[in-house]
This record gives C-alpha cells, sequence and structure tokens, in this order.
C-alpha cells in the first residue's frame, strides 16, 4: 500500500471537500466537512478498501491523514 | 463454536407494544439549522415512541402479551414458561419476569427467568426458550422483550436520545414436533463491555452523590454517569463485522440457500451501519426490513417490532424462510433462521 493511494481514498469519502486539499500532513479533523458521520465512513473505508479494522480510539488519536495510514499499514 | 440446532418447535405468533407518545426529531432542541435533517438521513430515524415516566418496559410486554394470549385463543394454564429480556427491569431485584407471570395470571407451575442483554436478546431470548420446550415437556412459552431505553439517555446526548425508541413485544413459542424449528449461531466479546455501558448504579461502580453529576463530554453530548454512554465508533466498527460474519457463519453451518430467504430482520441500530451490512451480504433491498423510521432503535425489541410493523401481510398468509440478526451491547451478537407459517399476529398496540 502507497501513501498516495491511501490519501486518495481518503479523499473519495468526503464529497464537499476537494481532493486536491488532501495531503499526507492533512489535519482531517480540521476540515469543514468532518463529522461524526465522516469518521464512520472512514472506518468503513478501511473495512472495505483494506480489511483493517479501526476503533474509535484510533480516530481520536489520528490527527493527520498519514496518521491513519500507519495505522491501517501496521495492520496489514 | 456456538451453533445451535432447536428442533421441533415454531413461532405461533407475535405482538408488540409501544407507548402512544411521539417525539419528533425534527423538533429537538439538540439540533440547529441542517443538523436534524442531516442526523434522519444517516441515522435513517425520524421519530421515536417515549414511554411516560410511570410506565416501565413490563408495563409494554404485559399488554402485548396479554393481547397475544386473546389473539391466539391460547389457555394461560398452558404457558409453560416465561422468558424476559431486557436491561430495564423494574427493579434491581425481584426478578421481572416473576412480577410478569403473577400479572399475567400464570400458572405457579411456570418457568420464568430474566435475561440482560439488548441489542442481541431476541435471538438469546429465542435460543433459550427455543432450548426449553423443544423436548416437549414443556408445550408453550412466551418470550417478551423490550426496552425503554429513553429513560437511561441523556436528553443532552446528540449520539444517543435521537436514536433510541422504547417498545415491549412479545412472541409466542410453541412445540411443535417434526418441525425443523430454529438453528443459532451465537457470540460474545466482552472486551468490548465499555462500548455501551451504564458506568454507574450497579455493584462495580455503585451509586454515589456524584453519579448525577453532567459532564460535557463532546459537542452536543452532556451525560450523567447513570446515563448510557455510547462509543459510536466502536460499535459500528464491531457492527459492520460481526453481522455479515454471523449470518455467513449461520448460513455455511446449516446449508442455508441465502437466495430462497424471503426476509433479513437486522437489529435496527442505524440506517448508515446497516445498510453497510446489508450491502457487504450483496442482500436485495426489498428483502431488508427497516422500521428505524418510526421507531428508532428499540433494543430487544427492534427485530419482532420490524416484523410486526413491516411485513405482517406476507407473515400472515404465507410460509415464509427468515434470518434475524442482533449485535451490540455486550458486546453480544447471534443470528437465526427460522420458518414461518401464517403467524398470528396482533395489531399494533400503543398505550
Amino acid at each position: 500500500m502507497e501513501i498516495q493511494n491511501f490519501v486518495q481514498t481518503f479523499a473519495a469519502q468526503f464529497d464537499d471537500t476537494d481532493a486536491s486539499v488532501f495531503t499526507p500532513t492533512t489535519k482531517f479533523k480540521e476540515l469543514d466537512e468532518w463529522s461524526s458521520l465522516m469518521a464512520l465512513s472512514v472506518i468503513a473505508m478501511a473495512d472495505e478498501t483494506y480489511q483493517v479494522k479501526l476503533k474509535g480510539d484510533d480516530i481520536r488519536q489520528s490527527q493527520t491523514v498519514e496518521d491513519l495510514y500507519n495505522i491501517v499499514k501496521s495492520r496489514l | 463454536m456456538a451453533f445451535l440446532s432447536v428442533p421441533n418447535v415454531k413461532i405461533h405468533g407475535l405482538s408488540v407494544c409501544v407507548p402512544s407518545t411521539v417525539e419528533e426529531n425534527n423538533n429537538l432542541k439538540l439540533f440547529q439549522g441542517e443538523d436534524a435533517a442531516k442526523f434522519m438521513a444517516s441515522t435513517g430515524v425520524e421519530r421515536r415512541r417515549i414511554a411516560g415516566d410511570n410506565v416501565t418496559t413490563s408495563d409494554l410486554c404485559y399488554y402485548a402479551a396479554e393481547k397475544l394470549i386473546a389473539d391466539l385463543g391460547w389457555n394461560k394454564e398452558e404457558i409453560d414458561c416465561l422468558i424476559f429480556v431486557t436491561q430495564t427491569p423494574d427493579y434491581i431485584l425481584p426478578a421481572t419476569s416473576c412480577i410478569l407471570q403473577h400479572r399475567l395470571g400464570l400458572s405457579e407451575e411456570c418457568y420464568s427467568m430474566d435475561i440482560s442483554l439488548g441489542c442481541s436478546g431476541w435471538i438469546y431470548g429465542l435460543s433459550t426458550i427455543g432450548a426449553l420446550i423443544q423436548n416437549g415437556n414443556m408445550k408453550k412459552g412466551l418470550l417478551l422483550t423490550g426496552d425503554t431505553v429513553l429513560k437511561s439517555c441523556s436528553v443532552e446526548d446528540k449520539s444517543t436520545w435521537p436514536l433510541f425508541g422504547d417498545a415491549g413485544t412479545c412472541t409466542a413459542i410453541e412445540y411443535h414436533e417434526g418441525d425443523k424449528g430454529f438453528q443459532f449461531h451465537m457470540a460474545t466479546d466482552g472486551s468490548g463491555y465499555e462500548a455501551i455501558i451504564i458506568p454507574e448504579g450497579g455493584y462495580r461502580n455503585p451509586y454515589s452523590v456524584n453519579s448525577l453529576k453532567e459532564e460535557c463530554i463532546e459537542e452536543d453530548i452532556i451525560r450523567n454517569s447513570l446515563n448510557i454512554a455510547l462509543n459510536g465508533m466502536d460499535v459500528f466498527s464491531f457492527g459492520i463485522n460481526k453481522a455479515p460474519e454471523t449470518i455467513h457463519k449461520l448460513a455455511d453451518k446449516f446449508d442455508i440457500d441465502m437466495g430462497k430467504i424471503d426476509y433479513f430482520v437486522f437489529h435496527q441500530a442505524n440506517l448508515f451501519m446497516n445498510e453497510k451490512i446489508r450491502k457487504k451480504l450483496k442482500l436485495p433491498v426489498e428483502k431488508v426490513l427497516y422500521s428505524l423510521k418510526d421507531f428508532g432503535n428499540t433494543s430487544s425489541a427492534t427485530i419482532p417490532l420490524t416484523m410486526v410493523t413491516q411485513c405482517r401481510e406476507a407473515l400472515n398468509h404465507n410460509r415464509n424462510r427468515l434470518i434475524a440478526c442482533g449485535f451490540g451491547v455486550g458486546l453480544s451478537w447471534g443470528s437465526v433462521y427460522f420458518e414461518t407459517d401464517n403467524l398470528i399476529i396482533s395489531d399494533l398496540i400503543e398505550v
């Protein structure tokens, strides 16, 4: 898994935020579109795309897209 | 491996009682601007029934049972067992099933027991009562399930209050020699016990002077230690994994042709989660029933409530093959395959 692919897959979960906004260092919780429902979408994305189980604490403890990428990668 | 095959039993009838008071999510002070519409779109819950201060789960189940016993034409003396599944009992002790046995006028020769489970409660209750009746020593039993969840939710907690509703149900089970009965897969993962929890008021953390202290957990989530705390992300992660898994295990173990199932009845957690589960299992929309819109998540009442309100006609007049699946608080989950034949379904009762 490459980080660029992960960033793209992550960005695709958002409807109103342009994909160009997303980089590994994006602090995703600061985005206007971030919400509790978005968190569930990200958990579902990890489950569907990578067969990785994310929990609430994983989301809570991640600040950037790269933080999440590292968690997902460690569980592949 | 918690697989269980329970032959010689069948479900004879179903009834549901809900409070008559409706609370519309659109009118909640919790939501500002677009919030209500967004919440309703994602959870699927538009309104719920809320029990008054003087109405308990056992009251709702009592009315459901009285109506169904009358509609079935059962003689109360013949009812051999009563299982009451709830996490909102009348008292810490005695068991509410004893109170219900007396209130319903059942015989003293009645096996009565409470089971403390929520989302998976109807499945677990059905396996328990089925196992009691399958050898023919007992012939008729009542499975009562439900909760008044809103009594334990904080009205200022956006993660619980708009999602839950109150309801009580009755499922009548009969000995039926030679019938295929029920097939189950059941499971438990207590490592997730904190995902849905009322932290205080039991014996681990007894009620204290601080129990009622309101705490702001995050924006729009204010609650005390006697309220339900729901870790939505953990429950979601659990549900989208375990619900499809239990159904696959059930179908594989008992050689069930998923294409021949008429209806799939899932615990009504929320639309976003349930739809993820449906899509993972590649189930057609028309076979997966929802009652979330008008009743919300009613804990152990969701499965019978969904059957009674969403496919009553079909269940009344035909033979049907169903798979039901419950998953949540515990963490506890399970699924059951069963067939129905001209079920007696009472009119929805409102009190």
